[in-house]
Order: structure tokens, then C-alpha cells, then sequence
């Protein structure tokens, strides 16, 4: 094997160009003739739109085109991916999502008019010119109020703000109800899930580009998935034929879920190329960010365990209200859904589960998927109500959860909410956290915590997720209008030096040097031979992009599947330098060697000789050496964990301080563990930051109150702890060649409930009479649980 | 509009600009140096941090016209002489420091600054420093590692974590 195969902790080469300023992030490129974009934005969260005079502003010095919703009422709009049926067997509410609001606005920040000149200084002058005439409604934010349609309807055409209304599995309903009612004890438990802006540190920026010779779009944006972005600007956006247009996303700085989705800003600029016949660019303002990128979370949920009187779990059952906000962002939908409602039997043997959700339009910003996309909502309910129950039955948290787990012998295992878990071993992660935290010296560092007036908690809390969602036909029948595989292409070139072409695209997780880690090391080449192309639709196989933790378990996969058949056909190549049969070769460590021989031909023999194909018996024998695989996954992946952190809450102000964190994973085979521990530390500071800091607020006119860095606590280097983690207790994925899992979301699914129990527990022991405090655990929020 | 000259990164450098023009469009704009990255419109995120006359600043925060005869250096000037990564750089590439790299130019930077007035930092006065730096994707374990390690200090090696 190579050095720097799978498993080595090889330092990123991507890093050299960051480190040195040469990476070229959208805003980075300013083609010759660039003319420059500024939409108008609603002030308001409900407005009729009396009129749009654009007049003055396209007097304006500059100003090249102006914009109004009028101009896309013939074009279609964003649709969402994900069609979902209620229960009653009535299809989801699909609001059309135009290009720029027309008739009427649904949140601050919907952009409704566009301006593009030849500065964005003049640009951004001539939109204070529009004169817009919008006649302010009722807005309606809180979801309750929503559903009950008290006030206004956010889509007048639907008579209802309900989205959907959807139960799973609604056979197990009935069974669930009467075990509930059946049981020896039910512990109840009603909790937010706070609304999170994504704030990756790279705002969203665009360039549209139009050759007026060739009829050829280009689209240079912020994606995390450009592929998707061209499907939907094609076939139901702009109706730009699909060949006509390249998506090109290039180093994208952060996404964290709000750069997969397709966004209205690209399509006005590549309309407005097309019309000018000249580059426009727009890049948001971090202001912008906050009002116009999808959201993440906002869930309220009541969530309640029905356990015997030891503990061992009967039935969970959960009603939930999402907030999708004024439109449906594109995976808005599956969200609150498939990938929320199908984990809610966690790592545990429960016999029942149902779940309820129902969708809610507000006139808020839409909320879309964020690091971990239901899953973090999944488990914060199961674990902090777990951790409830605990306490009610006088048991130790992490023994009621031991007494549950699925055992290490039960895989496959069937879950009541209708999963196939493939592998795992949830005692072994707990042994593990038990040793690493050293949750039995938690009393000592607790009396000492204690001398110095602080009151100090422990929470613990394990996962399960499901990443690299698949397997097509499976989503098909569950409602997803795409399918979710992803494709690869090897091509080795003639001096033997390798292109890999993936359809997964990099937003930060080291693409660059984990995935030529795989063809390496299968090929038993150097790693730096190896290159990666990505984030180009123009320049690779048409793939899915990366979210959900699917970059190496799908798209790694298709790059294995495809070196596979690099190492099949380079066999016959050999066999015929060796004149040999291809079935008397072996290939080993770079190496073709004719069985039991010394005769051999080494790899960048065989890829010269795929080129110069002088000799071929060419009916048997084509030249060249590159293959494609498109890799559609059997199954989810099933990452999982035990998490625990300490906390100390000083009594006088109600403030939390995290002492520690410490985060075991099974994130199955890990090809390279920095890149791995990097991303588990990332995520754990994005769950930390919604325990403790982050939220999104609107007033109840539907104000976005915390729309700017000054308001929204994003966290700092001296809000966290050194945090600890930990992957060797890996079970291997059992239905993907590589074996590995995904590690993205993890952090951020497991750290919130530990944070939040560690607070409770801290004020329990304290001798305070608490149940539950929300997210994020504010001085303010928790000074007021003490002293209520 | 006034024309200013700028000894940026060790070349006499001029260019025109507006009177409203920040530092962080002038690099960005007229100079094409566009490892200097704006990540936000509040002063908060740090991304833009340059050293001026020797002294780390946010150019977000300051005008172009008012720098007439400043020294300015960027992320494009701290790489060694012969185009090696610097200590720093080094160090942050060693331990995992960035990730999506695009706060990274800013955190090199006020790194930079750190290490002059304090060249053993602990980690808590490396914490507090980066006040002003965010970073989304890191979790700043990496970036804390890797100043400690840039200032000579003992930190654990990540394969190790
Ligand atoms: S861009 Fe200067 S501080 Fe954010
Ligand atoms: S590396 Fe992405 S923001 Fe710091």
C-alpha cells in the first residue's frame, strides 16, 4: 500500500492554496464586463404589492435593467424536492416560489425588485430609488396561530397555512395510542427546537453569463451541489435547456445545508446576462444572508416515553409543528419528515413509535435543512425526554439507556419507525464515554466545583443518525422528486497520472485529499498523483453534491466502484503486455503479475500502453483507460454516538460555562481521521452554539430581530472548550465497499441534548425543581428556571 | 477621486479610489487581492483582517483614501521568501486549522499579531484573542492547536485526538 491510503491522517493539500490567499471563492472571480446586481427587500413580513415603479431607479447613474416580479410571471418557480401526502391522503401545499415576489411580499427580506448597473455602488443607490408602494397586512409568525389560521393566510390561494399534516407510521398509530394509555408510566415533555440561521462565513454570491455566439449560460455560485442547481434553473426555473447551461461552483467558503438548495438570486442573474448580453454579479451582504438563506430547525414538539416501571421502554409518540417559513425551500419538506420522524426510535428496542408533523407557512424566512436536518431534532427530543424519565423513575441516565440499547448480536435490525439499522454497538460507544469523560470522577469535580460556588452538571446522551440518504427507489416511493446516488469518473491519463470527476462537491471536508486516499490506495499509486475535478457541471459526471454526510459513503463509493472497473480493465491491458489471460494476473500494490511468475508490468506501463494502442487485438481490447460508475446505496448509513459534557451554571447570574465535551463516534472506516476529527469538532460547535447561544428571532410583526452578527451569537473561540474526540469504536457499514458511514452532522446532532442535560442536571442538583429549560440556555432563561 | 500609494506586502502600490471606499474593496477591487475575504457587513466575523502600519486591523472598518503612505500587508504576503508556507501558515496546515479556509486569511493574520505581543500564549489568551475571529466550521480546536504549536508550545498531535 501506498503511505497515504485509507486511514492516514494526510495533511489537506487544499490547505496551501487557502493558507496563502490563492482560493477562489465566487466573489473571488470578476469576469471583463462585469456589471453588478442589488435587490430590493421587503421591509415588511406581509404586504400587498400595490405597485413597483422602477422608473426613477432606472434613471439612476449606471443602471442597466431593472427587475420586478412582473417579469417572471410566465417563468416557473423553485419547486420543492420532496412531495409529502398527510395522513388524510391530501397532497402538500405547493406555493409557487416565483423568481422575485409579484402581488404580494411573505417575509422581510423577499426580494422583490432587482436593479443591475455598472457599479454596485450605482446599483445599490438606484434600488433607494425604487418607489414601491407595498400596503402592509397582519403577519402571522408563530405557528401556532398559523395553523389555527387565526389572521392572515400566507398564500391566499390556499386557504390554509398548514403545509401537511403527516403521521409515521401511521399503522403503528392505534398500537402506540393504546400502549400509551396501557402503560405503567408515561413521562411527557413539550420543547422548542430553536430556529437557527446556517451562517456559513462565505456569504451566498452569483454570476450569471451569457454568450450571445453559442446560446451558453454560465452560473458561477455558492453550491454545495451545482448539479442540482442546473437541474432546477432548467426544468422548472428559467427552462434554459440543460446543455445550454454550466454550473460552476468553485471554493465555497462554508454551507452547512444553505448553499444546497437552489435560490431565486441565481436565476435573476442569469436572466439579466441574457438580457445584457455582459456578466452580472451579486454577492450578499451578510444582512442579506440573514433575511434571504434558508433557516434551519424551528420545530415544537411534545414529545412522550411510555416506560414499565424499570425503565424499559414501551412506546414513544410525538406531535410536531415545523415552521417551513413563507415558501418551500427545496428539501423543506423531507426535513421535518423522512429524516426526522424515521429516527425517532433512536438507538433503542421500543415496540411502538408515531410520529405526527404537521408543516406551517409563517411569513418568516423558509427554513430549509441545516447540519443534520432532523436528525438533531430526533434525537434532542428522545434524549432530553429520556433523560426525564430518568429522574422520574430514579434511575441513572446512562443505565435506563443501556437497559434499552439495540445489542451488539441483534443487526439488521428493524426499527418500529421503520428503519434498517446494518451495524452498530451502542454499549461499546458507552463503555468508551464512560472511561474518556470519566464520568466516575464527575462527584469529585463536582464538590469542587461547589467550593468555588458553582453548580456543576453532568449530561450525557447517545445518537443514532442516517446519512448518505438512498437508496433511489426506496425515496422514489417516499416522495422525492430526484434520485439520490451519486457518480464518479477515473480517468487515468497516459503518463499515469489519474483525474477523478465527482458529482460530490467540497464546502470544506477535504475532498481534494480524501478521496484520492481511496483511488491510491485500490491502485497503489502515490496519493499526489491523484487529482480530484469537482464542482463543475461542465467538467464532471452528473452527480448530487454534497449534504447529509454523503460525500464519501455515496459518492466515495461510486469513486470505488469505479477504480474497480480502472483495475478490470488494466488487467486485460497487462494480460494482453503479458500475453497472458487477464484471469492469471494478479494486481497487487501497483503491480500486474502473472500468477505464480515473476512476469510484470507495472501500472503506468499499462496506462501508456491504453493510449498507444499499436498492437491491440482491437475487436477484444478498446483503448484508453477511464470508467464511470454511478453508486446508488442499498441502504442509509447508520453513524451513532455517545456524547457527555460538564457544565457549571453560576447561581448568581444564571450563565453556563461548558468544562468539557467529549464525543465518541462510529463513523465506521475512516479514511482520514484529522479530516474526520476536524469535522466532528466543527459540528460539535454548531450543536453548542444552538444549546447555548444561537437563535433566530421575529417579533410578532414578523421583524427578524436578531438579522445581523451583532444580534446573533455565533460562537467564539472562548465560548467552547477544548473539545474531545474519539472514533475507534467503529463498526463497519456493511452494504457500502468502503464501509464508512459519514461524520458531517454528527457534532451537531449529539451535542445539543448533552448540553441542555448537563444544565438540568446541574440546577437538579442544586436543589432546584426543574424539568426542562429551552434552547438556547441563556443566563436569562436559566436564572429565571432558578428562581421561579 | 483621490489616488493613494500603499507599500502593500512589500511593493509601492497606488491606486484611485472614492472617498467611501473601505480598505477591504480597495484590496479586493482595484488590487485584485482577494485572499482579504469580507464575511460580513458588521465588523463582527473578522475575515478581513490586514496589518496596517504593523498592526492587525479589520479592513472592512477603515477607508482606503485615509491609508495615503500606508504599509499594508495581506495573507498574499506572508508566505517565506521562497513561496514556503510561514510558520504560522505551517502550523495551521499541520493541525487541521481550517477547513473551508475562507476565515482563514483573517485568523492568520490576527494569529500573526498574537504571536508579536505574545509569543507564549496560553490557550485561554489564545481563546481570547480570536475575540473578533469567527470561524464556522472548525470549532477553533484546530486553530487554537495550531497557534500553540506556531508559538513553539507542546500540543497533541491530531491523529492522536
Ligand atoms: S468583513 Fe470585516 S469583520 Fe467581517
Ligand atoms: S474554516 Fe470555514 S469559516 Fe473557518
Amino acid at each position: 500500500m501506498p503511505d497515504g491510503g485509507i486511514g492516514a491522517p494526510t495533511k489537506r493539500r487544499e490547505d496551501t492554496r487557502f493558507l496563502t490567499g490563492r482560493g477562489k471563492y465566487t466573489d473571488d472571480f470578476t469576469p471583463q464586463n462585469t456589471s453588478y446586481c442589488a435587490f430590493a427587500r421587503s421591509q415588511v413580513a406581509n404586504g400587498k404589492i400595490n405597485s413597483v415603479d422602477m422608473s426613477a431607479a432606472a434613471e439612476m447613474p449606471g443602471v442597466l435593467a431593472t427587475f420586478t416580479g412582473e417579469d417572471f410571471v410566465e417563468t416557473g418557480g423553485n419547486p420543492a424536492g420532496w412531495a409529502i401526502v398527510s395522513r388524510d391522503g391530501e397532497p402538500m401545499k405547493e406555493p409557487k416560489r416565483p423568481v422575485l415576489a409579484h402581488g404580494k411580499v411573505r417575509h422581510v427580506g423577499d426580494a422583490y425588485a432587482a436593479v443591475v448597473a455598472e457599479t454596485l455602488e450605482q446599483a445599490l443607490d438606484a434600488v433607494e430609488a425604487i418607489e414601491a408602494d407595498i400596503e402592509e397586512l397582519d403577519a402571522v409568525t408563530d405557528m401556532a396561530s398559523a395553523v389555527a389560521n387565526a389572521g392572515s393566510l400566507v398564500h391566499d390561494e390556499i386557504e390554509t397555512n398548514t403545509c401537511f399534516d403527516w403521521g409515521w407510521i401511521e399503522d403503528n398509530r392505534a398500537a402506540t395510542d393504546d400502549a400509551i394509555k396501557a402503560a405503567p408510566h408515561v413521562t411527557t415533555l413539550e420543547l422548542v427546537n430553536n430556529r437557527l440561521v446556517p451562517n456559513a462565513l462565505e456569504p451566498r454570491a452569483s454570476i450569471g453569463e451569457y454568450d450571445p455566439g453559442t446560446g451558453d449560460y454560465k452560473l458561477t455560485t455558492t453550491s454545495q451541489n451545482p448539479h442540482l442547481s442546473r437541474l432546477l434553473i432548467a426544468a422548472f426555473v428559467l427552462g434554459i435547456p440543460e446543455n445550454k447551461l454550466t454550473v460552476y461552483a468553485p471554493d465555497v467558503g462554508g454551507g452547512f445545508g444553505s448553499k444546497i438548495y437552489h435560490y431565486s438570486e441565481e436565476a435573476l442573474v442569469l436572466a439579466a446576462a441574457k438580457k445584457l448580453g455582459r456578466p452580472v454579479k451579486w454577492t450578499a451582504t451578510r444582512t442579506e444572508s440573514f433575511l434571504a438563506d434558508a433557516h434551519g430547525r424551528d420545530h415544537v414538539t411534545k414529545i412522550e416515553l411510555a416506560t414499565e416501571t424499570d425503565g424499559t421502554f414501551i412506546a414513544f409518540r410525538t406531535e410536531t409543528m415545523a415552521n417551513v417559513g413563507a415558501y418551500l425551500s427545496n428539501f423543506a419538506t423531507v426535513t421535518p419528515t423522512f429524516l426526522h420522524g424515521t429516527l425517532m426510535a433512536g438507538n433503542y428496542t421500543v415496540p411502538n413509535v408515531y410520529v405526527n408533523v404537521k408543516a406551517v407557512f409563517t411569513n418568516t424566512a423558509p427554513v430549509d435543512a441545516y447540519r443534520g436536518a432532523g436528525r438533531p431534532e430526533a434525537t434532542y427530543s428522545l434524549e432530553r425526554v429520556i433523560d426525564k424519565c430518568a429522574r422520574e423513575l430514579g434511575m441513572d441516565p446512562v443505565e435506563i439507556r443501556r437497559k434499552n440499547f439495540i445489542k451488539k448480536d441483534q443487526y439488521p435490525y428493524a426499527s418500529a419507525a421503520g428503519l434498517e439499522y446494518d451495524s452498530g454497538d451502542y454499549d461499546a460507544l458507552m463503555d468508551g464515554l464512560e472511561k474518556t469523560a470519566d464520568l466516575a470522577g464527575f462527584e469529585t469535580r463536582r464538590a469542587e466545583s461547589a467550593k468555588n460556588g458553582k453548580l456543576r452538571g453532568l449530561g450525557i446522551n447517545a445518537y443514532i443518525e442516517a446519512c448518505g440518504i438512498a437508496p433511489s427507489n426506496l425515496v422514489g416511493i417516499l416522495g422525492a422528486r430526484v434520485g439520490l446516488y451519486d457518480a464518479a469518473t477515473v480517468r487515468v491519463n497516459p503518463t499515469g497520472n489519474i483525474s477523478v470527476m465527482v458529482g460530490a462537491h467540497s464546502h470544506g471536508q477535504g475532498h481534494e485529499t480524501a478521496f484520492p486516499q481511496i483511488v491510491a490506495d485500490m491502485l497503489g499509486v502515490d496519493p499526489l498523483s491523484v487529482d480530484i475535478v469537482h464542482g463543475d457541471t461542465s467538467k464532471i459526471p452528473f452527480g448530487m453534491g454534497t449534504y447529509g454526510s454523503r460525500s464519501l459513503a455515496v459518492c466515495g463509493s461510486a469513486v470505488f466502484r469505479a477504480t474497480e472497473k480502472i483495475i478490470l480493465k488494466a488487467t486485460a491491458i497487462a494480460a494482453h503486455m503479458l500475453e497472458d489471460k487477464p484471469e492469471n494476473i494478479e494486481f497487487k500494490d501497483g503491480v500486474f503479475t502473472i500468477k505464480g511468475t515473476n512476469k510484470n508490468v507495472g501500472f503506468g506501463d499499462v496506462a501508456l500502453k491504453a493510449y498507444i494502442p499499436h498492437d491491440y487485438p482491437i475487436e477484444d481490447l478498446e483503448p484508453g483507460l477511464e470508467e464511470t460508475a454511478f453508486y446508488d446505496p442499498a441502504n442509509f448509513t447508520y453513524p451513532s454516538g455517545a456524547y457527555a459534557s460538564e457544565v457549571e451554571v453560576d447561581p448568581e447570574t444564571g450563565k453556563v460555562t461548558i468544562c468539557s465535551m467529549v464525543a465518541l463516534d462510529d463513523f465506521g472506516v475512516v479514511v482520514n481521521p484529522m479530516i474526520v476529527t476536524g469535522q466532528v469538532q466543527g459540528g460539535l460547535a454548531q450543536g453548542i452554539g444552538q444549546a447555548l447561544l444561537e437563535n433566530s428571532v421575529y417579533d410578532e410583526n414578523g421583524q427578524l430581530l436578531s438579522g445581523s452578527l451583532m444580534d446573533y451569537a455565533m460562537p467564539r473561540a472562548d465560548d467552547l472548550p477544548n473539545l474531545v474526540v474519539d472514533h475507534s469504536h467503529a463498526t463497519r457499514c456493511t452494504h457500502n465497499p468502503i464501509g464508512s458511514k459519514g461524520c458531517g452532522e454528527a457534532g451537531a446532532i449529539g451535542s445539543p441534548p448533552t448540553i441542555v442535560n448537563a444544565v438540568v442536571d446541574a440546577l437538579v442538583r442544586g436543589g432546584h425543581d426543574v424539568d426542562h429549560i429551552d434552547m438556547p440556555v441563556s443566563p436569562s432563561r436559566v436564572w429565571a428556571a432558578m428562581n421561579k | 477621486m483621490p489616488k493613494i500609494t500603499m507599500n502593500i506586502n512589500g511593493r509601492e502600490t497606488s491606486t484611485e479610489v472614492e472617498n467611501r471606499t473601505l480598505l477591504s474593496t480597495a484590496l479586493r477591487e482595484n488590487l485584485h487581492l482577494t485572499g482579504t475575504h469580507i464575511g460580513c457587513d458588521t465588523s463582527q466575523c473578522g475575515a478581513c483582517v490586514v496589518h496596517v502600519n504593523g498592526k492587525a486591523v479589520k479592513s472592512c472598518s477603515v477607508f482606503a483614501a485615509e491609508l495615503d503612505g500606508a504599509t499594508v500587508d495581506t495573507i498574499e504576503g506572508q508566505a517565506n521568501a521562497d513561496g514556503s508556507l510561514n510558520v504560522i501558515q505551517q502550523a495551521f496546515q499541520d493541525h487541521h486549522g481550517l477547513q473551508c479556509g475562507f476565515c482563514t486569511p483573517g485568523m492568520v493574520m490576527s494569529a500573526a499579531e498574537l504571536l508579536k505581543v505574545n509569543p507564549k500564549p496560553s490557550e485561554a489568551e489564545i481563546r481570547d484573542y480570536l475575540e473578533g475571529n469567527i470561524c464556522r466550521c472548525t470549532g477553533y480546536q484546530g486553530i487554537v492547536n495550531a497557534i500553540m504549536a506556531a508559538s513553539g508550545q507542546d500540543v497533541p498531535s491530531i491523529a492522536a485526538e
